[in-house]
């Protein structure tokens, strides 16, 4: 008798592509839990619903108007991020605002919940810095684009916090949880599979939030693990739960369940948010020519604005003149980025020197120096 | 054959460039034992003391490596201090060296120091992106938002016998990464007071120290005079002094060593003077910053300059000397800067290790060439 795999489950979904909002399993291949999750979120209402799909929708924006901006020259790189809208918004809605998020490069709809401006994300795909934001402004991290680097940064950040009395003390104002942010492609890595070993033993704070985009550029999910990744899990001693990442209510209600278990001082959980990378991994690549536009169409019908906007209207949540108002504010948005990119100045050359080290450091110094006197001095007389 | 275990009573010339050393002063400085003042302790117990001091003196401090706790380190550098600060702050890692130095990342932005033990130097590669990527980068990816005081201890070196992978000089690797500091120290006095300077900076360092010397035993002050006689962490200082008098006699070298071969040098001056040559002994402790300063006088002095550590040669620290002393001595020198040091082959095999360190007899031989 050969060994047989467990039978796949459904993802947990609470609002259909379609736009039907479910509390109760309907089916042979549901998720268990549904009615759980379903309760976690019996708060957000039409008046949630709507802020989420405001979010989604301007986040979209801004990433179309990226993409503009970088085959303008704008932009030396651009990491688009449509179609993961849903898991990013509700993931940042699902987490407390004492959590801290540890992001990679594709995290906009994470940055955008959390408050980080768009033109502070802009600043890092101009070549204007290779940050852009104070972490401690809004409890979220910068971006990292060494693949899984984050994730043992993330467990070593839960290790403080554990060490600082904010996990397991029942106050929801000051439990705090990290989430770890990483992708398919990033889950073969070293790095990622020690952070999750690491994090289960010290029972860390930690959510991992995998969003499954089905490519890590040109190679598929398949390429990168033979085994479901929320199953993997399991073998590090956490719980693993399956999402559909385009569905940003249940996104929201998974990570909040994780979220509170991680707070409780009960340890990590792994979260695998299933979704799509509808464009290109970057503007640098092409995905024409690695997948189908088959493949592509029939995620475009799980779109998650769509469902969204599909429910509002069937429950009367929202009518014409809300989705007109989100329009007009996606524009603004859009103006507000081209404008703000295109007035960006580059920083001092002199910059580069100022935090390579805290300390004085007579070497950097030194060169420093060369480099104003010599910037100071006219080409011919330098020569 | 003791002038390793001694603090040098000459002046040390010409330490202008020294800024990045004003540690403050440590509060409740004191030995492993509980009391202030002088003891006789080899190298590794000067870091254990100086682990000691720096965690009582600091909450924030806390140690993470393998098998630090309870055994107390493969070479007990954390004997006992499991037992008296508990596992929060003397954390058994799992085996991941990658992790060890990511969660020291992420503890340092936390707010924490966390010191890191590699076991040994071979074992380094695994941990290496987290160190030249993320830790050496990261607080210019700040902009003055964050830093990162991590604290990444490497046995390093020849010498003791050792298994593959066990032996090995990666310093310029990590000298090579701007962001990063790196030091080695020599002395047991060198080896707490640079760690505890440290631990009281803002840097990221990497502590190359030489596991052949961990057993070599000297005066250790661990009062808070000694640290305000310490050099500055990146200052070099001149393990032995060479007189104007025997300079001007015309038979004095520069020989410049770190770590190990800092008691090679000092084994060939011993052995050079009987043969009426004089070794002005110059001990880097930081190769980064290299504190160039240190060598250009001495090498002015003497116009023969050799440079001996026990990395391969090709793109080593002494490349890097012999290049700046080449740029600002020129007219002082009066035969090429010579470099004496290991192979460019993988470490060899332990029982023909001899062969590849170099020895006073290898560099001797290079002073006989600066002086012909």
């Amino acid at each position: 008798m050969p060994l047989v795999a467990p039978a796949p489950q459904a993802p947990v979904q609470l609002l259909s592509p379609t736009g039907v909002r479910r509390s109760r399993p309907t089916g042979e291949r549901e998720y268990p839990d549904v009615e759980e999750y379903a309760a976690l979120v019996a708060d957000v209402g039409a008046e949630q619903l709507r802020a989420r799909y405001r979010d989604m929708a301007l986040v979209r924006r801004f990433d179309v108007e990226a993409t503009a901006l970088q085959r303008q020259g704008e932009l030396a790189l651009w990491a688009s991020c449509t179609g993961q809208e849903a898991a990013q918004v509700g993931a940042g809605h699902g987490l407390a605002g004492q959590d801290h998020v540890f992001p990679t490069y594709r995290e906009h709809g994470l940055a955008w919940v959390r408050g980080v401006d768009p033109l502070q994300v802009l600043q890092l795909y101009r070549g204007s810095s290779h940050g852009g934001w104070d972490p401690s402004d809004h409890a979220f991290h910068l971006y990292t684009l060494v693949i899984g680097a984050q994730l043992p940064h993330a467990t070593g950040y839960a290790m403080g916090v554990q060490r600082d009395g904010l996990v397991g003390t029942g106050d929801r104002g000051r439990d705090t949880a990290v989430m770890a942010c990483f992708g398919d492609g990033a889950s073969s890595q070293g790095e990622v599979n020690e952070a999750l070993s690491w994090a289960a033993v010290f029972s860390a704070p930690v959510v991992f939030f995998c969003q499954n985009n089905g490519w890590a550029i040109s190679a598929p999910t398949a390429r990168q693990s033979a085994a479901p990744l929320h199953q993997r899990a399991t073998g590090f001693g956490m719980p693993g739960v399956q999402v559909d990442g385009n569905d940003v209510l249940a996104v929201e209600a998974v990570v909040r369940a994780a979220g509170d278990r991680a707070r409780s001082g009960a340890g990590p959980v792994l979260v695998e948010a299933v979704t799509y990378r509808m464009n290109a991994h970057t503007t640098s690549d092409d995905a024409g020519r690695y997948r189908t536009r088959e493949e592509e169409d029939s995620w475009r019908a799980k779109d998650p604005l769509a469902r969204v906007e599909a429910h509002l209207r069937a429950t009367d949540g929202a009518d014409d003149a809300f989705f007109d108002a989100v329009r007009g504010e996606s524009d603004e948005l859009g103006a507000r980025v081209r404008r703000g990119v295109r007035e960006m100045t580059d920083p001092a050359p002199t910059s580069m020197f100022d935090h390579a080290y805290a300390a004085e450091h007579p070497l950097v110094a030194s060169e420093r120096a060369w480099l104003e006197t010599w910037l100071a001095t006219e080409p011919e007389e330098a020569r | 054959m003791s002038a390793t275990t001694t603090r040098p009573t000459a002046p040390t010339p010409d330490q202008t460039a020294s800024p990045t050393g004003a540690a403050a002063t440590p509060a409740g400085a004191s030995g492993a034992s509980g009391a202030s003042g002088t003891a006789t302790l080899t190298l590794a117990k000067a870091i254990t003391a100086a682990l000691h001091d720096a965690m009582a003196a600091d909450e924030k401090v806390l140690l993470m490596g393998e098998d630090i706790g309870r055994l107390g380190g493969v070479f007990r550098v954390t004997d006992g201090l499991q037992a008296t600060f508990g596992e929060d702050r003397v954390v058994d890692t799992p085996l991941a060296e990658a992790t060890i130095l990511g969660a020291a990342i992420g503890l340092a932005l936390r707010g924490y120091r966390p010191v890191c033990e590699i076991q040994f130097d071979g074992f380094v590669y695994p941990a290496f992106s987290q160190i030249v990527s993320q830790l050496a980068k990261m607080p210019a990816r700040l902009a003055g938002a964050g830093q990162l005081p991590v604290v990444v201890r490497i046995p390093y070196g020849g010498g003791i016998g050792a298994v593959e992978h066990h032996s090995e000089s990666p310093e310029a690797y990590f000298a090579h990464t701007a962001g990063l500091r790196v030091i080695s120290p020599a002395t047991p006095q060198d080896a707490y007071w640079m760690l505890r300077q440290s631990l009281t900076q803002p840097d990221p360092v990497i502590v190359m120290e030489p596991k052949r010397r961990y057993w070599d035993k000297g005066a250790v002050d661990t009062s808070a005079a000694a640290l305000a006689a310490a050099p500055g962490l990146h200052s070099a200082r001149v393990a032995r002094p060479v007189s104007d008098a025997r300079v001007s006699e015309g038979g004095a070298v520069t020989v410049v060593a770190y770590g190990p071969t800092v008691r090679v040098a000092l084994d060939a001056a011993l052995a050079a003077a009987e043969e009426g040559v004089e070794l002005e002994v110059v001990d880097l402790r930081s190769l980064s910053p290299l504190d160039v300063g240190v060598v250009e006088a001495s090498a002015r002095r003497t116009g023969r300059v050799v440079v001996v550590h026990e990395a391969p040669v090709f793109l080593g620290m002494g490349a890097e000397v012999a290049a700046r002393v080449t740029e600002s001595c020129f007219h002082s020198l009066e035969a090429p800067v010579l470099r004496v040091g290991g192979f460019s082959v993988p470490y060899p095999a332990a029982r023909i290790e001899e062969h590849y360190l170099p020895d006073a007899e290898r560099l001797l031989d290079a002073v006989d060439r600066v002086l012909a």
